[in-house]
């Protein structure tokens, strides 16, 4: 039986990171792996996620978007909400099952949200459709944090911007989530980002994943043979927003309490920057880099105080290391001596593209 | 009425700093192409510096002010050299990323320097205040001020991208880089002038900032002001100097309308609702040339 490129691509990426994770559990239960990095094992799966699902829109549908975090905060509310609406209402005591559910719900209010969002911020392009998804990321942001949401004999109660609402309460507008259940784990962290991969690399390789790829490369030339460009804007943005509503719900319920403010701006850009760092439209970069920077500031503890500075120039300096004309003049040319050839290679220009 | 009147000049005030700072990202974006998210931080430091000259020198707020504008202007240029230029030829996104490294390194920087307690900012000009209306309409002499200053920064900068050489230059470099160098215009220098510019402009917006509506400084203090800003110059129509300050003045009304009126907590959801119906039809900003695309 032959396979195509592809599906062995895709099959070799689901090994990889099955084995990651059996490397990871084994590591945990035989002790060798410290408590802080045991901690970041659910984060750096919701990051992982949320970098691969934000690379779909930013590499492979070619648009910048900056409010990437709006779609995990609904869908890390709409987690914590249903997950004890499940407990309150249903006496539902499974987690696993309750996560699941949960994380469901996260992905569809998300994509939800996305198709709402998705419909004015496609009308427009480049820098200004950046500036649109930021601005949707903030106003999510300001009305989560008027919402209050309460369980009463297993009702749930709902009200904008006044807290006068019967039983006990879940989330409670600008203080957030309140004593959620945390019954996010590990492996379901891990079955996400299987899940993830999945739908992105079938997507990719799919009829519309090229008709997406089309739109991206030239607009005008696509729309020229048919190509709905709209239409596949839409259907990346949305798939987008669904895993990163799916990434929130996990994140959420790793979290007793949580509130808005944690999906600002600034982890909007953190995704940005896992998708930059690991290379635009390229979904193995976005895993890595997600998985050593969420790590980074771990490791740097030994710098102590100065470790969010040194961060900062370990960002600037790979950055430049990778983009700079000059220093990747001189990696090409270093790369062509250690493989006997000549100097003067053809330069290749910009960030790669899948 | 006396209420209503209050909140407006209130909005004018912190609109008026919008526009300052409005004014160093559009000018930016229109020669280097590039979103300079450092830039609020760059607010954040030059108000640290006045906090200090101030409080640790005595000296008076004049030069406090001053001695921000060169610091910021040197930082400014040391930035562009060192973290934007060896970029110039790159995705523009490399860049953007860049630009977001140089923010953590200056809000964190800053963090070590001054710590995260807030420094409590008292006014950089206390000269009393104007009472109109038999004394019920009572403007501070900070948002007099503030408001005065912005319309002598956008007259000298108008001047200046309108007579100068070095304006013309900026103008040109904006429009085409390649032809602008074939002109023999010094593009490396017009950028470094415009970052140098947008840099002082951001030390006294960052004096007025804290002096008006955000006395407590932290190093965070320079984000959202920063982000407001640049929703403010992408309102008016990014690259344009009038669009900066109409975009400023109206976000700063807005949101000051928006809090009296209607909620705290959703003025800045307003602030953004009406940005993206404003862009839903007018796709390049209130003034913004139109795009046009080539086949």
């Amino acid at each position: 039986m032959k396979l195509k490129r592809s599906t062995v691509d895709a099959l070799t990426s689901y090994g990889i990171v099955i084995a990651a994770f059996v490397i990871a559990q084994l590591l945990i239960s035989s002790g060798s792996m410290s408590r802080a990095l045991q901690g970041q094992m659910i984060p750096i799966c919701v990051y992982i996620v949320m970098a691969v699902s934000l690379n779909l829109v930013v590499g492979i549908s070619g648009e910048l978007s900056l409010g990437h975090a709006g779609f995990m905060s609904v869908g890390a509310f709409t987690g914590a909400i249903v997950s004890t609406w499940l407990l309150g209402a249903f006496n539902m005591e499974n987690t696993t099952l309750r996560l699941l559910f949960a994380i469901i719900a996260g992905g569809l209010v998300a994509a939800v949200a996305g198709v709402l969002i998705g419909i004015p911020v496609l009308r427009l392009r480049g820098d200004y459709l950046a500036i649109v998804t930021l601005a949707f990321g903030e106003i999510i942001r300001s009305v989560v944090n008027c919402l209050y949401f309460s369980l009463d004999a297993g009702r749930l109660y709902v009200s904008f911007n006044s807290p006068d609402i019967p039983g006990k309460m879940i989330v409670s507008g600008p203080a957030g989530t309140k004593a959620i259940k945390t019954i996010a784990t590990f492996p379901a962290g891990f079955v996400l980002i299987l899940f993830t991969l999945f739908i992105v690399l079938n997507l990719i390789n799919s009829r519309s994943g090229r008709a997406i790829k089309a739109s991206r490369d030239n607009r005008i030339a696509a729309e020229a043979v048919g190509v709905n460009v709209t239409k596949y804007k839409m259907m990346a943005f949305v798939i987008s927003a669904m895993l990163a509503g799916m990434a929130g719900a996990l994140y959420g319920l790793n979290f007793s309490t949580f509130t808005a403010a944690k999906f600002k701006f600034d982890t909007s850009i953190l995704v940005l920057v896992f998708v930059v760092l690991g290379g635009i439209g390229n979904i193995w970069g976005s895993i890595v880099a997600a998985a050593l920077l969420t790590v980074l500031p771990e490791l740097l503890r030994a710098f102590s105080d100065y470790r969010m500075l040194v961060y900062a120039i370990v960002l600037i300096l790979v950055m430049l290391a990778t983009n700079s004309p000059v220093l990747r003049g001189l990696f090409a040319r270093l790369a062509n001596l250690l493989r006997g050839k000549g100097a003067d290679a053809p330069e290749k220009g910009g960030i790669s593209r899948v | 009425m006396v209420a209503f009147l209050r909140y407006l000049i209130n909005g004018i005030s912190l609109g008026s700093v919008y526009a300052i700072i409005a004014l160093g990202y559009s000018m930016v974006y229109g020669i280097a192409k590039m979103l300079n998210f450092a830039h609020g931080d760059i607010i954040m430091i030059g108000a640290y510096i006045v906090y200090c000259v101030m409080v640790y020198l005595t000296m008076p707020p004049l030069i406090a002010v001053l001695c921000a504008v060169v610091v910021c202007t040197i930082l400014g240029i040391v930035i562009e050299r060192l973290a934007y230029k060896p970029l110039r030829q790159s995705a523009s996104l490399a860049v953007l990323i860049t630009a977001i490294g140089v923010s953590y390194f200056l809000q964190n920087a800053a963090m070590l320097i001054w710590g995260s307690n807030p420094k409590v900012f008292s006014s950089v000009f206390a000269l009393g205040s104007l009472r109109l209306l038999n004394g019920e309409l009572v403007i501070s002499s900070e948002t007099l001020l503030t408001i005065g200053a912005n319309i002598v920064i956008m007259v000298a900068l108008t001047l200046f991208t309108g007579k100068t050489k070095m304006g013309k230059a900026m103008r040109a470099v904006s429009e085409d880089k390649g032809a602008a160098e074939l002109m023999g215009i010094n593009v490396n220098r017009t950028i470094s002038m415009t970052f140098a510019i947008g840099s002082a402009l951001a030390a006294i917006a960052g004096a007025l900032l804290c002096s008006t509506t955000n006395p407590n400084l932290v190093p965070t203090t320079g984000s959202m002001p920063g982000i407001k800003a640049f929703t403010a110059a992408v309102f008016g129509g990014i690259g344009s100097i009038p669009g900066a300050l109409i975009g400023g003045l109206l976000l700063g009304v807005i949101e000051i309308l928006g809090k009296a009126y209607i909620s705290t907590e959703l003025s800045d959801a307003l602030v953004f609702a009406v940005l993206i119906i404003v862009l839903l039809f007018k796709p390049a900003g209130l003034l913004g040339k139109p795009m046009r695309e080539k086949v």
